[in-house]
């Protein structure tokens, strides 16, 4: 069997002392954390040992003895060899490193006093042992993705370097004594050199708490004003639901409940979705000052207010027009006169309504879009969400008309069918679900499921004037529902960017550029230069996640404006007449 | 030599006279070649046996039948790296395909008197050139496999790019060559049993090995018996 051993960079030029680490139960490997220096008392190496091992839940022990000899101090090795008697353990390394000489040679003491070296040896026989050199900072501060919750550690084999990357992280309190501490021991790690600490990020740590909970009294305020019975009526919650506004900030309120809760970050993956919600409200907020600075510098929001009535106006004109040419025969089809005039008219009417209660608020227009604006100073997303539903609401009567269309075309298509299937012979089975045939018998029996004449008379009539109805309605459909997709496809563009600009992970990807090695995907190995008589040495550095792994993994979850249907459903349902709405949003589960 | 298994001295003098024969000039002039490299490595381990051991480089071709070389590095009993490295960036197939590019573009610039169609076709070419470069020309691949902690494969590309994934060993279940039927041709190549270390009798996926260096069956051959030399070991 190979013994893999780990052995941090930053102890290559420790002085002689005991080897403290872990075993890796279940592999045959261990970790090593630190260097103990001679002179030091066994007992109190006991002492500290079991102290830590009671704060980090590791199981550290003392692995074997490290002897790099200065001038003068040739009568070591015998002392490092007695050392196994004091501490006692099933297997004592004995580590070794020379001056001048760049590979170790390493010695594997078994319980029963057998000798075992690691020589070449011809037959191959005794233990063999790998170095592995790691840099023990990174490893600490790296996470190994995919991410395993810490409740899944007994059911799955975790495997040997998931291990020794926990057993790094998890011994942060033994990285604490550096060379300044005056205690009985002298440590070496890679934090012995000096124990670094920056004032600035101590004091941020220190202001955020009561920041924090500042911040959360005021969302608990937020939520009893939107507690109010008035708000819960059903017209308010459907308009609520409606608008994408609503939708935004109720979104954005769950957002800061998770980041300014003041219960610190657990487990990495929660606390990279708070910096990732956190960096990304930051950014939204820069966006959105940005954008009011733009429109209110040379008044340029008032200009604005004086283009959107007339703007209206045109769009209302084109619509009288486009009714106009539908009235008379568009693009060379006869149309059915009277259904053409009554539904013409009807529409204008409407456009007639729409365009007087424009006129109506035209004075207080810019007044009104002033005060909007300065809601972007919430963010560039509040901005945009205000952007999509004032196109809502201006051209709400286009999407009256839609509906008209497509409820008269509904209707139509639906008594086409069920008056076909009446001169086949076949009924609508209500109770089954399903078309059965119906024969003509005018036997008393079954008086209740034939078909009379009187009635396929009837259905005949209606059966033509339908069909004779059908191009009118087919093509004012047809107009009106393209016309809706239009401003559809507008209000997608808005919501996607929205959606990008909540969900995007900021702070993983600025993460993974900066200090690559926290996000890790694995590790790699180099092989180091060979000095014969020595065992292998490896170098074991990160390998870091690829950016659209960083972004499949660390995408926040968003109320995703996806389309409910495929394009074939979409379709069958456009052919039909239903009424469809592409961007359904999905609610949360918690309201 | 060893398949020949003669029955009596005449036929021992034919095969051997036969095995003799097929050694060629080529191979005679490598290992008078790596020489000088050997005793190097010889005088620096004082005498030991060496364990840094280059073996001479055969002629391996790859399935479209450019000629790749197949590299073994010995660094210790139970540790061997293999490197395949598939043949340079030819000057002349840049070259041609620059001019190619550019004549286009001084045609069209002749019929429309547009200087934009020069600078953009420039700016193609180089963009082009530093993508090929970055992402699609490999220049060598790696095999490192060290018996009891796993198998790193890596890529390495022309603009000196590495790409590297590491499968432990408890998650390999084996290495094997495997053959795959595409058009009119078969085409071996080896590849690594990935299992779940919960359920080790399943093999959940499969990793092809040299995918853009395509050695042939005699290489990998070589490969494939170095390789599971060194996981019976750890069994």
């Amino acid at each position: 069997m190979v013994l893999k051993l780990f052995f941090p960079q930053c102890c290559n030029t420790a002085d002689s002392g005991l080897l403290v680490g872990r075993w890796i139960p279940g592999h045959n490997s261990a970790v090593v954390l630190a260097v103990i220096h001679y002179p030091f008392i066994p007992g109190q190496v006991k002492k500290y040992l079991s102290e830590l091992q009671s704060q980090t839940q590791v199981d550290l022990t003392v692995l074997g003895s490290w002897s790099m000899p200065k001038e003068g101090q040739e009568g070591m090795d015998s002392f490092l060899k007695d050392l196994s008697t004091i501490f006692p353990q099933k297997c004592w390394l004995q580590l070794s490193r020379e001056i001048g000489k760049r590979g170790f040679t390493c010695q594997v003491v078994q319980n029963n006093g057998r000798l075992l070296q690691d020589r070449e040896q011809k037959n191959g026989e005794g233990d063999k042992i790998i170095l592995i050199h790691y840099d023990q900072r990174k490893v600490m501060l790296s996470q190994l993705h995919p991410v395993q919750d810490v409740g899944q550690k007994s059911d799955v084999e975790a495997s040997e370097l998931r291990l020794v990357f926990q057993t790094v992280a998890q011994s942060q309190p033994l990285f604490f004594l550096d060379k300044y501490d005056d205690g009985p021991l002298k440590l070496s790690h890679w934090q012995s050199e000096g124990r670094e600490a920056s004032i600035i990020a101590e004091l941020l740590k220190q202001a955020s708490v009561p920041v924090c909970i500042f911040l959360t009294w005021l969302l608990s305020l937020w939520y009893w004003f939107c507690s109010f019975r008035i708000l819960h009526l059903p017209p308010v919650l459907f308009i609520s639901s409606k608008l994408s506004t609503c939708v935004q900030s109720v979104y954005r309120a769950v957002h800061f409940r998770t980041v300014f809760s003041p219960k610190k970050a657990g487990t990495h993956v929660e606390f990279m979705r708070k910096a990732n919600i956190f960096v990304s409200f930051l950014v939204d907020i820069a966006l959105g000052l940005l954008l009011i600075s733009w429109l209110y510098r040379e008044n340029r929001i008032s200009k604005l207010a004086d283009t959107l009535v007339p703007v209206a106006d045109r769009v209302a004109k084109e619509l009288q027009e486009l009714l106009e040419w539908l009235m008379g025969a568009p693009a060379g089809l006869k149309m059915n006169r009277a259904l053409d005039q009554v539904l013409g008219r009807f529409f204008l009417y409407h456009i007639h309504l729409w365009i007087s209660y424009i006129h109506l608020m035209s004075p207080f227009i810019e007044r009104i879009l002033w005060y909007v604006g300065l809601s972007a100073c919430l963010g560039l997303t509040f901005a945009l969400s205000v952007l999509s539903d004032i196109v809502a609401l201006l051209t709400f009567h286009i999407y009256c008309f839609y509906v008209y269309g497509a409820r008269l075309y509904c209707l139509t298509i639906y008594g086409l069918s069920s008056l076909w299937r009446l001169f086949r012979g076949k009924k609508w089975n209500v109770l089954r679900q399903r078309v059965d045939s119906c024969s003509y018998d005018l036997d008393q029996n079954t008086a209740d499921t034939a078909l009379f004449p009187l009635q396929l008379f009837i259905g005949t009539l209606l059966f033509t004037i339908l069909l004779f109805l059908l191009p009118t309605t087919a093509l004012y459909y047809l107009v009106f529902t393209l016309l809706r997709l239009v401003v559809v496809l507008f209000q997608g563009v808005i919501h996607l960017s929205v959606d990008f600009i909540n969900s995007f992970p900021l702070f993983a990807i600025g993460l993974r550029i900066c200090r690559p090695y926290r996000l890790a995907e694995g590790v790699k190995f180099n092989v180091l230069c060979q000095e014969p008589g020595t065992p292998l040495h490896l170098m074991m550095e990160i390998n870091p996640l690829k950016c659209s792994s960083v972004l499949q993994c660390y995408r926040t979850p968003t109320y995703s404006c996806y389309p409910k249907d495929s394009w074939a459903g979409l379709c069958k349902k456009l052919f039909v007449g239903e009424l469809i709405y592409p961007w359904k949003q999905k609610t949360d589960k918690t309201d | 030599m060893r398949y020949a298994r003669p029955k009596n001295a005449g036929d021992l003098k034919a095969t051997i006279r036969a095995t003799w024969a097929l050694i060629t000039p080529e191979q005679c002039h490598r290992l008078v070649d790596s020489m000088p490299r050997r005793i190097a490595a010889v005088i620096q381990a004082k005498g030991a046996p060496t364990n840094v051991i280059s073996m001479a480089e055969e002629e391996f071709t790859d399935i479209n039948g450019n000629s790749i070389s197949l590299d073994c590095q010995t660094h210790s009993d139970f540790c061997r790296e293999f490197t395949v490295t598939s043949p340079k960036l030819s000057l002349r197939k840049v070259m041609v395909y620059t001019c190619f590019v550019w004549l286009f573009a001084y045609a069209v610039f002749f019929f429309t008197e547009n200087t934009a169609v020069l600078s953009s076709a420039i700016i193609l070419t180089l963009a082009g050139m530093m993508i090929h470069i970055h992402f699609v020309k490999v220049d060598h691949e790696t095999l490192l496999i060290i018996g009891s902690l796993g198998v790193q494969l890596s890529s390495s590309y022309a603009s000196g790019r590495e790409s590297t994934i590491f499968i432990e060993m408890n998650k390999l279940k084996d290495i094997v060559i495997n053959e795959a039927v595409y058009m009119h041709s078969i085409i071996y190549y080896l590849c690594i049993l990935i299992k779940d270390p919960a359920d080790p009798e399943t093999v959940t996926s499969v990793v092809p090995l040299f995918q853009s260096s395509n050695p042939r069956l005699n290489c990998l051959v070589q490969v494939y018996r170095s390789c599971q030399e060194i996981l019976a070991q750890s069994r």
